[in-house]
């Protein structure tokens, strides 16, 4: 797994009080982690500060599982 | 008009988590006021208030874990959490649990507070200034918004009558009780979750009544001596935080399920000085009449009051004021009813403090007991015709007691409870 992966996964463990085996790549924040419309947008915010990008509203809006994240974080980065 | 009871009481306060816990220490003379340690208060005049003191549940600490799990807990601002632990209380207290819709359609849910998320402005003004508006918190507004704390209990319970809130200053706990009455007798709940919430102590809200010059700033070093209502050397109120929940219930209601009755509310008076945003008229006016409406609506005399939990903040001004008005109204009564400020225990718990201190009323005509006036040891002159209670509870009869609450803004209320038999 990715230093990234990692990093994001832990900070959806932290924000959303799940348990870490059901942050899967294709887990769906609100439909399989439980989140809501608020927490989306905590977690967003959480990854900026953790990865130092900016993540637009028209970005963030198409980021909606844990893999999403990964993927846009890494676009950013590479 | 329906007859409204107390079925179920909880309190979160400097003395303690739980009613029980609350009343021991209250009448065994113990004070809630420390140090503060949780904020730097280096360039503050004030350095002390009534604290709630966080634990693991044992020793009347609060537990927050008990109340909200950690990752909620950065949704909601510390009156929130308060008003949650003593709703929790509460509720579990009086044995109400809606059976379907209909029950939860007419259980409601009001309760006040006088500042809100203080502390969540006072952070995210900072977030703001540093760090820019987007790293503020999708949860700012919620945490700190003032109905939240009803909002929040209700979505715990599934309460889904009346939901609302009051926010009058320092009168905020009575007029959430008197006005929650209000909506059982006339039937448009038949049991209400209501009371006071406030989480104010931090930087932003010491500074602030310390710039009004409303707060005690002789005492730092003895904090439990610095509250002293009516006393000559009292110069200003101590910040506390808290929450005092009931659970009202139409008389009948409560009577059919067999439910444990603490009291009955029996009167509300509410009034306006129409005269300054901080200080008290002058001659007492506004207390007076709201003191007297409840009085005339609970249809007592004075004479039939045995304790008063008096507003008394320890505020050179309002004190007298108040003992003033209380001489007026009560005539030759005032030779033989009790008179105290709880305040002098646990601090001006702001938006919580009348819901607070109508419980302690209720619990002085269920044991019989009226707590003291702590650190009363030389009264101002103008209040010596009358019994404060002074530095150590006191066993009495208490047939019914009046709870004052005024607030900034020159907004009064008056509660009169009454022993149901």
């Amino acid at each position: 797994m990715s230093d990234i992966a990692e990093r994001v996964k832990n900070i959806v463990v932290d924000h959303l009080g799940v348990e870490a085996s059901k942050v899967t790549e294709n887990a769906s924040f609100i439909d399989d982690l439980g989140a809501d419309s608020l927490d989306t947008v905590e977690l967003v915010m959480a990854f900026e500060e953790e990865f130092g990008v900016e993540i637009s509203d028209d970005a963030a809006e198409k980021i909606l599982t844990v893999k999403d994240a990964i993927d846009y974080i890494q676009s950013q980065q590479g | 008009m329906r007859r409204v009871a107390v079925t179920g009481m909880g309190l979160v306060t400097p003395l303690g988590r739980g009613v029980k816990t609350n009343w021991e220490r209250l009448i065994g003379g113990q004070s809630g006021i420390r140090t503060i340690e949780r904020f730097d208060v280096s360039d503050l005049p004030c350095k002390i208030a009534g604290q709630i003191q966080f634990g693991d549940g044992s020793d009347g600490t609060l537990n927050l874990d008990d109340v909200v799990d950690s990752k909620e807990r950065k949704k909601m601002d510390d009156f929130i959490i308060y008003a949650l632990a003593a709703a929790d209380e509460a509720i579990a207290d009086s044995g109400w649990k809606p059976a379907d819709d209909e029950d939860a359609e007419m259980t409601g849910v009001l309760i006040g507070s006088g500042i809100g998320g203080l502390p969540g402005i006072d952070d995210g003004s900072i977030t703001i200034a540093t760090k820019g508006p987007r790293r503020l918190s999708p949860f700012f507004i919620p945490s700190t918004l003032i109905n939240l704390a009803s909002g929040h209990v209700s979505i715990r319970y599934g309460f889904k009558g009346p939901n609302h809130a009051v926010v009058t200053a320092c009168s905020t706990g009575a007029h959430a009780i008197g006005d929650a009455a209000r909506m059982i007798a006339l039937g448009d709940a038949d049991v209400m979750v209501a009371g006071g919430t406030e989480g104010a102590v931090c930087r932003m809200g010491i500074a602030g009544f310390a710039a009004a010059r409303a707060l005690s700033t002789a005492y730092n070093e003895t904090p439990t001596e610095a509250s002293r209502p009516y006393d000559q050397g009292r110069d200003g109120f101590v910040m506390g935080e808290g929450a005092g929940i009931v659970v009202l219930e139409d008389l009948e209601h409560a009577k059919k399920r067999g439910a444990k009755i603490y009291a009955e509310v029996v009167g509300y008076g509410l009034s306006g000085d129409a005269y300054h945003i901080t200080a008290p008229s002058e001659d007492g006016n506004g207390g007076f009449r709201s003191m007297r409406m409840a009085l005339k609506r609970a249809g007592l005399n004075p004479e039939e009051i045995d304790y008063i939990n008096a507003h008394g903040t320890s505020t050179p001004k309002g004190d007298e004021i108040e003992a003033g008005a209380v001489m007026r109204l009560f005539g030759a009564a005032s030779n033989t009813v009790s008179m105290s400020s709880t305040k002098s225990s646990i601090g001006h718990l702001l938006g919580a403090a009348g819901a607070v201190e109508a419980i302690y009323s209720i619990l002085s005509i269920n044991h019989d007991i009226v707590p003291p006036t702590l650190n009363l040891r030389n009264p101002s002159e103008s209040v010596q015709g009358l019994d404060l209670v002074p530095l150590e509870a006191k066993e009495k009869k208490v047939r019914a007691a009046l709870s004052n609450s005024f607030g900034f803004g020159g907004t009064n209320a008056s509660l009169v409870v009454k022993e149901f038999n």
